[in-house]
């Protein structure tokens, strides 16, 4: 009821009876609210406990113990029916980080390309770019979804006749893209040190070469060092050792191709949905974040005599991205967050498996729960550290 | 000022009452069966499209075994088949419905099982479709044997028995499969039939449904011989109202006892001169049997006069002169092998 | 030494600098990596063109029956959608009846063509779409006037998921504006329990809060009390909606100078009357635009209600084309939705744009 920014604190308060005073009614009201929020939970917690015992629905977590019995298509966690619910669950929640994780990168690779394209100083590719943004974020992103999933699954040859994309090693078809499996080897563990190694030699390298920069103004290269740190000695330990590389081939056999990996025909379509819809909206915040820098700075860019590209690298982006980074928090949970919609098109992420499990226990308020409460968590944990980031990067006002 | 905090505090429980009242629909006072007396209407809960047992034709007419035992009660109860409302329901919801009282009946062939009788609170009516689960192929892949389906990617419903057999039998055999598990009845029939998936499994009936009335030429898939489970699909009332579970359970059996009887649609005004004493009972002449269901003593008689007996139902709906061609095989009446068998109305 | 004493002639400009060459040298020839990319772009676009065109215009079948359509070398098979068409826009609505819906999709489409016109905004406008709800409850329901009673367990279609869309918004608005004063109060509990409300409907998926309202909202009442699918789902929407507008509406609470709230208190308005006549009337105007987009979403997002079974545009073509002889023809479907779907979107995405130009210009006097 007060409002205290108004400050208007006169020094001897006037008397007035105690329910006219401000700081009474406020408490009096926030009293009211919380017995009124109490009342109305109690209600339908009552209602609740009373319809699941007349109804006799069992309760408690207790069924996450109990063997699921059910089988889920694609799982990067081992499971198999004779598994618990707790480990589908667990399973799901894995499958639905992976769809979140492939997805928000590709869906940030391509939107910036396309917020960039908007603005390109080609018409072309400017029309094409808005046309692409508005045709999809003006249709629902479930009908995407069916779409993508007809299409890959009614376009696509059978397995037998599978596109071969790479002859012997790369298969498309109504089962997924199939792909070879790498065979382990000694050598490829010393090629990941040696790959970490020369990471670390990058970042001294470029530490360096701005110090550099700065004392004598002078550039140093910066793009070829960096590849030669990061893949060179990786790349000589492999060939002195006989380029080992054995790959499983994918093999059909019976129903399907046998060994090597998959990417089911569900999660392409769920990617694919997710990532061009959320890169839509991207876009847009690209666009926006990089038109929120004033002209005067591409002017001033130009003017120091960088090139498009540096000026937009050095010095629009950053500026731009203070700009951006706080929308693409809410779009990377959307995405999140929409990748729930697997349900319909059956690629097994929490929503889904959870789904199923409602269904065989009839317990809805626990299936319910753990949904919110692991996408909470996941919600807290993306928008928490979007705002490390996004503190990082803020503007330091000197 | 207090005035205005009243204000704010009547708004916020004015629009929660508004909330409630506006689509609560205060119904059932004591039972199920003065509910539906009073409502003029008995709430069905049938699947939302599976020729054979519940769809709807364009012009919102239901037709289908378990329509029509919705009609057989609303018959016995109300003394008119159309006093049905439907509600189409998908896998997940149908129990939900009729544990919340949205429905006085779930006939939508929901398998009879432990589990559901017991831990979801519910009670089975005499089965009216003894019913296995079965997988359908395509016959290009020249499969004859579910044997045969080792490493196969199989379309599957969630939310239902058929899902949990699959796994089992899977696993009794040594094998290997890929499930596609997909909600809508339509969209996993699509998957199916597009070629994502090598097998669709549900009950063999269901199969049959499917074939019939989804494949663009039915000739090109076949159903495998084995059935993997026993699937015995009956109607389901909610536990603790004995007197609406006795007139369900009273009501599909009547439907057997009359093809038992040689009772039909068609000749039940004439049976009621017969002087068989159990005919005499079933249709009424005899009074007793439907005070005993607080119902009117042409019951049975409305019931099948509505619908016919449950040979009827079975050869109208299923049966070989419909798409779906099945046998009445282990539905035929236990005086024929079958597994049909009515308690005695008396 | 000469004079000039008649001016130079008039030369024309370069024709490289102006006209159709200029405009193509400043747009899409600017440099030598920009025509390498109008020339990929070009050859993309010629792709696209000689695979679409053939496919959905000149080899098209517009109207007959499957056979037509899966007659060798036949096209998009348009002939799907007048087939369809009335079962697409209306559902199981009782099929003579269909005009009812069309006539109220129609009265919609009116008011909202007339709300966009800023003349019209004012009181007559609000009563105007008053009336159209009553409107819309006599002609979707019947049972008056000599219309035939249609349960709304019929309703599907375009109206659908028009009426819940709009519902939804009429109904989360003012939770939103309550939430968004709550998220701004000094008062910690009200504050709290706000915060914790938008933030948890925020934090979780809508098809989550689709499954509570539809497996949980039956278990919140006494034995007896039954709310049915529509409402549930309803429901469901007005909570999630209600979230999201509070933090619209609070972006314009926050857009407010303080000086205007200062101004109030020192007028002596008490917190309500300041708000009432002061902030929100302010506020809320600022966020129409933002609303708009909210809106969008939500008329995208009852698409969703196809998970709990209800028939709305999306479902309703989905079952349609569901019929086996016009199975394979789910693309034309899928497009023709789409487009009905594009053509709500866009125009009032487009309405919204021109709106925040002319508020803005508005405000910035």
């Amino acid at each position: 009821m007060t409002d205290r920014r108004s400050g208007a604190q006169v020094a001897e308060k006037p008397k007035t009876a105690f329910w006219n005073d401000r700081d009474v009614r406020a408490v009096l009201f926030q009293i009211l609210i919380v017995l009124g929020v109490l009342a109305a939970g109690w209600y339908l917690v009552h209602n609740t406990l009373t319809n699941l015992e007349s109804r006799k629905i069992a309760t408690g977590f207790s069924f996450m113990e109990r063997e699921a019995g059910f089988s889920i298509g694609e799982s990067l966690v081992p499971y198999s029916a004779a598994d618990t619910y707790a480990r589908a669950i667990w399973a799901g929640i894995i499958n639905t980080l992976v769809i979140s994780v492939i997805g928000i990168f590709l869906a940030t690779i391509l939107g910036t390309v396309v917020g960039i394209a908007r603005l390109s100083t080609n018409w072309l590719v400017a029309r094409i770019a808005s046309i692409y943004v508005e045709v999809l974020r003006n249709t629902p992103l479930l009908l995407q979804l069916f779409f993508w999933y007809a299409l890959v699954s009614e376009a696509l040859p059978g397995v037998r006749e599978a596109i071969r994309i790479i002859p012997d090693y790369v298969f498309l078809s109504q089962k997924g893209l199939r792909i070879p499996h790498i065979v382990a080897n000694d050598i490829h563990g010393w090629m990941f040190a040696l790959f970490l190694g020369g990471f670390a030699a990058t970042l001294f390298w470029r530490r360096a070469a701005a110090k550099h920069q700065e004392a004598t103004g002078k550039l140093r290269p910066l793009f070829w060092p960096t590849v030669g740190f990061l893949f060179g000695p990786a790349a000589l330990v492999w060939l002195f050792a006989g380029a080992p590389l054995e790959l499983i081939k994918p093999v059909l056999r019976g129903f399907d191709f046998q060994g090597g990996g998959t990417f089911s025909p569900e999660m392409i379509a769920l990617l694919v949905g997710l990532v061009t819809y959320t890169s839509t909206f991207i876009a847009e915040n690209v666009r926006a974040g990089i038109l929120s820098v004033s002209k005067g700075q591409w002017e001033a860019a130009r003017a120091l005599g960088l090139p498009n590209n540096r000026s937009l690298r050095l010095i629009i982006l950053p500026q731009a991205l203070r700009v951006i980074i706080p929308p693409m928090t809410s779009q990377y949970l959307n995405l999140t967050k929409n990748s729930s919609l697997a349900v319909a098109i059956g690629y097994p992420d929490l929503v889904s498996i959870l789904n199923t499990t409602i269904n065989q226990t009839g317990q809805g308020i626990e299936g319910v729960a753990l949904i919110m409460a692991a996408y909470l968590t996941v919600s807290l944990s993306i928008s928490g550290f979007m705002n490390w980031y996004n503190k990082r990067i803020a503007l330091v006002e000197r | 000022m207090s005035k205005m905090t009243f204000t704010f505090v009547n708004v916020l429980a004015a629009g929660a009452v508004a909330l409630l009242a506006a689509g609560a629909a205060q119904a059932q006072g004591a039972g199920t069966l003065a509910a539906v007396k009073q409502r003029g209407a008995v709430n069905c809960g049938v699947n939302t499209s599976l020729p054979g047992f519940s769809s709807p034709d364009a012009q919102g007419n239901w037709t289908g075994m378990d329509v029509d035992t919705c009609k057989a009660i609303a018959a016995s109860v109300l003394g008119d088949a159309k006093k049905v409302k439907y509600f189409p329901l998908n896998a997940q919801q149908r129990f939900a419905a009729l544990q919340s009282g949205e429905i006085d009946l779930l006939a939508r062939n929901t398998t009879w099982t432990q589990t559901r009788d017991t831990s979801l609170g519910l009670n089975f009516a005499p089965v009216t479709f003894f019913d296995g689960q079965g997988f359908m192929v395509s016959k290009k892949l020249g499969v004859k044997s579910a044997k045969e389906l080792n490493g196969a990617t199989v379309c599957v419903q969630p939310g239902t028995t058929t899902e949990l057999n699959l796994a089992d039998y899977f696993r009794a055999n040594k094998m290997d499969f890929k499930p596609v598990v997909i909600q809508e009845l339509s969209e996993v029939e699509a998957a199916f039939f597009a070629g994502r998936c090598d097998a669709y499994t549900t009950d063999s009936s269901g199969l049959a449904s499917t074939r019939a009335a989804r494949a663009a030429n039915a000739d090109d898939y076949v159903i495998l011989p084995e059935l993997i489970s026993k699937e015995p699909l009956a109607p389901a009332v909610r536990q603790g109202d004995d007197e609406w579970y006795n007139i369900v359970f009273w009501t599909v059996t009547a439907l057997v006892e009359a093809e038992e009887l040689g009772i039909t649609s068609k000749n039940a005004d004439d049976m009621k001169k017969s002087d068989n004493p159990a005919v005499k009972r079933f249709l009424g002449v005899t009074p007793g049997m439907g005070k005993n269901l607080n119902l009117a003593e042409d019951w049975a008689y409305n019931a099948v006069k509505a619908v016919g007996n449950y040979g009827e139902v079975f050869e109208r709906n299923v049966g070989k002169a419909t798409p779906l061609k099945l046998d009445r095989g282990v539905n035929a009446l236990w005086t024929k092998g079958g597994l049909q068998y009515a308690m005695p109305v008396r | 030494m000469t004079v000039q004493t008649t001016s130079a002639p008039i030369e024309k400009p370069p024709v490289t600098e102006v006209g159709a060459i200029g405009w193509l040298r400043a747009n899409l020839f600017n440099s030598k990596s920009n025509s390498v990319l109008t020339i990929v772009c070009f050859a993309f676009i010629v792709y696209v063109i000689q695979a679409v065109v053939p496919w959905a215009f000149l080899n098209a079948v517009w109207t007959g029956t499957p056979k037509d359509c899966q007659a060798p070398g036949a096209g998009a098979c348009w002939a799907v959608i007048g087939e369809k068409n009335r079962f697409t826009l209306f559902g199981r609505y009782t099929y003579d009846e269909q005009w009812r819906p069309a006539l109220a999709i129609g009265l919609f489409l009116l008011l909202v063509g007339a709300s966009c016109i800023r003349r019209l905004w004012g009181k007559a406008l609000i009563w105007a779409w008053v009336g159209q709800v009553f409107m819309w409850a006599i002609l979707m329901w019947g049972g008056v006037l000599g219309l035939t009673f249609v349960n709304h367990e019929q309703w599907g279609g375009l109206p659908l998921t028009l009426m819940m869309s709009v519902v939804a918004i009429v109904v989360a608005y003012p939770i939103g504006i309550v939430l968004a004063l709550g998220r701004r109060s000094d008062m910690p509990a009200a504050r709290g329990l706000c915060v914790a409300y938008i933030e948890l409907i925020r934090g979780v998926p809508l098809i989550s809060v689709l499954f509570m309202a539809s497996v949980m909202i039956p278990l919140f009442f006494p034995e007896g009390v039954s709310v049915d699918k529509l409402l549930r789902a309803q429901i469901g929407f007005t909570l999630f909606l209600s979230a999201y507008l509070a933090e619209v509406v609070r972006a314009g609470l926050q857009a407010i100078p303080k000086g205007q709230y200062e101004a109030a208190d020192a007028l002596g308005l008490g917190y309500w009357a300041k708000m009432r006549l002061i902030v929100l009337p302010q506020a809320l105007r600022l966020v129409i635009p933002p609303m708009v987009n909210s809106f969008i979403s939500t008329f995208k997002d009852t698409s969703l209600v196809i998970i709990i079974g209800l028939v709305d545009l999306l479902n309703a073509g989905k079952i349609a084309v569901n019929d086996p002889p016009w199975r394979s023809f789910y693309v034309e479907m899928y497009i023709y939705i789409a487009l009905i779907y594009f053509a709500f979107c866009f125009t009032m995405s487009k309405f919204s744009q021109r709106l925040e130009r002319d508020l803005s210009k508005a405000t910035s006097r």
